[in-house]
């Protein structure tokens, strides 16, 4: 599923910022705070203003026509060799795994498959890539972890949020059972089979409860709206942000908050 | 068109062309020879753990240990192969410490309901086995034929450690299975099984209960 | 050839998965039958591969798969060759009726009045117990899973274990209820009762059938992987063995089954191999004294050559039905192999379904999923199956004009009101600039966001759109 051998590239001087719709409209703190992150480590973030959806919502319902219109559109935000980064599994799985066979036997075969090889998953990228060395600031607590599929199977990033966690100091991170179980959110899975959807993200946070930890981070927007919003509706102990908030108000001595 | 027609023909023109056959590279299941020491102990291992019995033997004392484990199981008969030099040493030993002496020496229509109902324990050889998997390697024949090893509820077989295998690939490799399988093969890792109540093991669902290996070292 | 279907079996209209699967969602028994069965499965498999380099030993799995379809109507036909140089009658059915008749034609041949049965998958596909009932031949299961199964007169929730959603009580209670055998919450009492009652069917039974787990064309062999000997009764104690297989089960030589097996047993239960690996070559030979005197292979297409036309669908045919798809699918986990309503349930079963019902018929099942990948994962001949269930959701709303749907009943889910949605959502996005107004419009307004949004807030709170976009944050930061 992912490049059985990923070659990180050095360190460059700039990067493209996808954002991802859901970080757009929902949690554009996440993506500010990926910013930062990349700016501390001295790397200039070009962000595309004309950057809309990566297709993927259409893309796994089948109109893959729709798809490839949209991600069509995206094609040609990247014109200089910068790598591409995306505060998200998903998106960054649906440019990087799916956008060569979405583009296959079209004119921008070449360009799909050139675009595909520069995207990373951002927290990946910082680890790996930037070699990031976290300070931590903040006071002691404890958090859980979900890493979502995407960014498990497809990105093949499930240390990289362990490890940054690991990074802080006074941070106790805990581990939930099954933690490689899929939250149910799954995109338009989530509407189309309410009830699935719904018995797997009860479970999801019930493991979470069952840590301890009165919060948990995760690599993608899409299970955090899930998890944290099965726990709010049903009044359950635990709340969520993105890992990147996370990691720059543990590393700017102030605690994360959604606007 | 016969069927047979129709789906090969439909097989070769497929409308996706010719398929690109790829390498087929099997040395991920070849193990380091392990030593004699180090197979008898994997084997000896990995068939416990499914809870099937191995007892160390030598030429000379193996009968001692069979009767042994035969009394204590309180079995009335045997059933032996009847040319096999086990069969044969135990017919001509004469003990009286061993049960009734069967042999299946003919055709399972006869006596069907004796060996289903009547017989408590066998004895086959093996061609060797497996350490990896904890395996027995059963080709069975007319001196031994295909429910010996699977009506009794008791099942022995005589192991050669000289003759245990690390891998099946090995196994099968060594003895040129690619030139001719028997009418019936089989690789038998413990007495029958079933956990299809709630996962729960039980033994001797419709094979034996028990199946114990007579290591000859 | 096809004719006009003989049986109509026990149809359940697969269909109907959703008040199904929402009633195992709320059946407590069910879940927790489910989820321990699951849990003990995924551990076990991890358990099991230790010490393995488990992706090389995957690769190996997924190019011997592929190297034997790349070849298999040779390999058919050198299998056939091989066989019947053996004393194996080949048979070659089209679909599940022809199938069944073979099996049928065989066994009045013989007079044969009772069938007794191996495990097998085909054989559920064909429908074959319903089937022979109807010609007036009784057909028993005998894996005591596919027993309990017939006892109770349903079909199997899973294809390795066909009765995991039942707990020591119901099955004690239905034994009871069906056989006379006492109430008893003892598994090994149990299985000792089921072991008498079965052995006199074994002895009085004029038929076995079984189905294969691997067909070895260069020896001419049919191998079954099983723990419990009721296989190996199968094919041994009645005067004549009928083996049914899919055509793609059919594998070059014993070193690509050597592959095959150590990824099989250990991906299905954990076990290291199966207590009984059975490798059958031939019938019983004149100077030999067990053993069927005839043994015959019915090659089942069934839909399989459909799939071969694809190169993308083809990887289906890679399954070795190991089962370990469903048993780290949370899906499956949730609503159990019943949900389902077809003979193959979990992922294999909605990548492999549609193309033996139709997507019409099976039109909810690929987009049952959370495309979580767990299948695709742990298969251990690395079939794609969430890249499959995105093509065949492509296939069911016939979703993409540069690669036109092909499957059985495409374009069935396809409606015109959600494909219009599409279109919209489409037109918003390929333009930045229709987008940056929409989005920027609903963070200005999101103080009329309606708090209530389908289906999503039956279980969650919705979403809070932010005061303002990302796009709208780095533009003031000078982007």
């Amino acid at each position: 599923m992912v490049d059985p051998i990923k070659v990180y590239p050095s360190k460059p001087a700039k990067v493209y910022f996808y954002g991802t719709c859901l970080v757009d409209m929902f949690y554009p703190d996440a993506g500010i705070a990926g910013v930062e992150l990349l700016e501390r480590e001295g790397i200039e973030v070009l962000f595309p203003q004309d950057q809309t959806c990566c297709g993927q919502p259409a893309y796994t319902s089948g109109y893959h026509d729709q798809a490839r219109s949209v991600a069509k559109a995206q094609l040609d935000l990247f014109p200089g060799d910068w790598p591409i980064v995306v505060p998200s599994g998903s998106c960054g799985g649906m440019m990087r795994k799916h956008y060569p066979d979405l583009f296959k036997d079209t004119p921008d075969e070449v360009k799909a498959a050139e675009v595909a090889g520069r995207v990373w998953e951002l927290t990946d990228f910082l680890l790996n890539v930037c070699h990031i060395k976290l300070e931590d600031l903040g006071e002691p607590t404890t958090v859980a972890m979900h890493t979502s599929c995407s960014a498990r199977r497809e990105m093949g990033v499930a240390e990289v949020g362990p490890k940054l966690l690991g990074q802080l100091k006074n941070v106790n991170l805990v581990e939930q059972i099954r933690p490689e179980e899929c939250c149910g959110f799954g995109g338009t899975f989530a509407v189309r089979h309410p009830e699935i959807s719904g018995a797997m993200v009860s479970e999801k946070v019930e493991t979470l409860v069952d840590t301890g930890a009165k919060e948990f981070v995760t690599t993608d927007c899409g299970c955090l709206m899930n998890i944290a919003g099965y726990a709010e509706k049903n009044h359950k102990p635990v709340s969520g942000q993105h890992i990147l908030s996370f990691l720059w108000a543990r590393t700017q001595g102030k605690g994360g908050q959604q606007s | 068109m016969s069927s047979r027609e129709t789906i090969l023909q439909r097989l070769r023109n497929r409308t996706g062309g010719e398929l690109t056959v790829p390498e087929c590279d099997f040395s991920v299941l070849v193990r380091d020879d392990w030593s004699t020491k180090e197979r008898i102990e994997r084997f000896e291992k990995m068939i416990e753990s499914v809870h099937g019995e191995v007892h160390h033997c030598t030429e000379d004392m193996w009968m001692d240990r069979l009767a042994e484990l035969l009394n204590t199981r309180g079995a009335r008969n045997l059933l032996i192969p009847k040319q096999h030099e086990i069969g044969q040493a135990l017919r001509d030993a004469g003990r009286d410490d061993l049960p009734e002496l069967l042999i299946y020496d003919e055709p399972i229509e006869s006596w069907q309901g004796h060996l289903f109902n009547e017989v408590d324990a066998s004895i086959t050889s093996t061609r060797g086995g497996i350490a990896e998997t904890g395996s027995l390697i059963l080709w069975p024949n007319d001196d031994e034929p295909r429910l010996m090893s699977l009506v009794p509820p008791v099942h022995i077989a005589v192991l050669k450690a000289s003759e245990l295998y690390t891998t099946f690939h090995e196994a099968m490799k060594a003895q040129n299975w690619a030139a001719g399988m028997p009418t019936n093969a089989l690789l038998i890792s413990g007495p029958s099984k079933t956990a299809d109540i709630e996962q729960t093991l039980a033994y001797g669902v419709h094979g034996p209960k028990e199946l114990i290996v007579l290591m000859i070292e | 050839m096809s004719e006009t279907a003989e049986h109509t079996g026990h149809h359940i209209d697969v269909k109907q998965f959703h008040p199904r699967a929402q009633a195992a969602i709320h059946n407590p028994k069910i879940r927790k039958n489910f989820r321990s069965a699951m849990d003990g499965l995924m551990s076990k498999r991890k358990t099991a591969f230790e010490g393995w380099d488990l992706e090389t030993l995957r690769d190996l799995g997924a190019n011997v798969r592929l190297r034997a379809l790349a070849n298999l109507p040779d390999l058919l036909e050198q299998l056939e060759e091989k066989l019947t140089e053996n004393g194996i009658k080949v048979h070659w059915a089209v679909d599940a009726d022809e199938a069944c008749r073979i099996v049928r034609d065989i066994c009045k041949a013989r007079d044969a009045k009772t069938v007794i049965k191996g495990k097998s998958m085909v054989s559920e596909e064909m429908e074959l117990n319903h089937y022979l009932e109807e010609q007036g031949i009784e057909a028993l299961e005998s894996d005591l899973g596919e027993y309990i199964v017939q006892l109770a007169d349903e079909t199997p929730s899973h294809i390795i274990m066909p009765a995991i959603h039942k707990n020591t009580g119901e099955i004690s209670q239905l034994l009871h209820d069906k056989t006379g055998t006492d109430l008893s919450n003892d598994v090994e009492y149990l299985t000792a009762s089921a072991r008498q009652q079965l052995r006199e069917k074994f002895m009085n039974a004029d038929v076995g059938v079984s189905g294969v787990n691997f067909a070895v064309a260069e020896t001419g062999t049919l191998c079954l992987v099983e723990n419990e000997g009721n296989g190996r009764m199968t094919t041994t104690v009645p005067p004549c063995h009928i083996a049914v297989t899919g055509i793609e089960k059919v594998v070059p030589s014993m070193e690509d089954v050597s592959a095959l097996l150590a990824l099989l047993t250990r991906s299905a239960t954990g076990q290291h191999i199966t207590t009984y690996f059975n490798m059958i070559s031939g019938p019983r030979k004149a100077e030999e004294l067990d053993g069927p005197e005839e043994v015959h292979l019915v090659l089942v297409d069934n839909g399989r050559s459909a799939i071969y036309q694809d190169d993308e669908l083809l990887d289906t045919l890679r399954c070795i039905r190991c089962g370990a798809c469903m048993n780290h699918c949370p899906v499956y986990t949730r609503v159990g192999g019943h949900a389902y309503g077809t003979t193959y349930p979990g992922p294999i079963g909605k990548i492999l379904m549609p193309h033996l019902i139709g997507l019409d018929e099976g039109r909810h099942l690929p987009s049952a999923s959370s495309l979580c990948g767990a299948c695709g994962e742990v298969c251990p001949v690395k079939i794609p199956i969430p890249d499959l269930l995105v093509r065949l959701r492509q296939e069911s709303v016939d979703g993409d004009k540069l690669h036109p749907a092909k499957v059985r009943g495409h374009g069935a889910k396809r409606s015109s009101m959600e494909a219009m949605i599409w279109k919209g959502w489409a037109w918003m996005h390929a333009s930045a600039g229709i987008y940056r107004f929409g989005t920027g419009a609903a963070s200005k307004f999101r103080a009329l966001q309606p708090s209530k949004a389908g289906a999503w807030t039956d279980y969650r709170t919705a979403p809070k759109l932010a005061a303002k976009t990302l796009h709208q944050r780095m533009k003031e930061r000078g982007q």
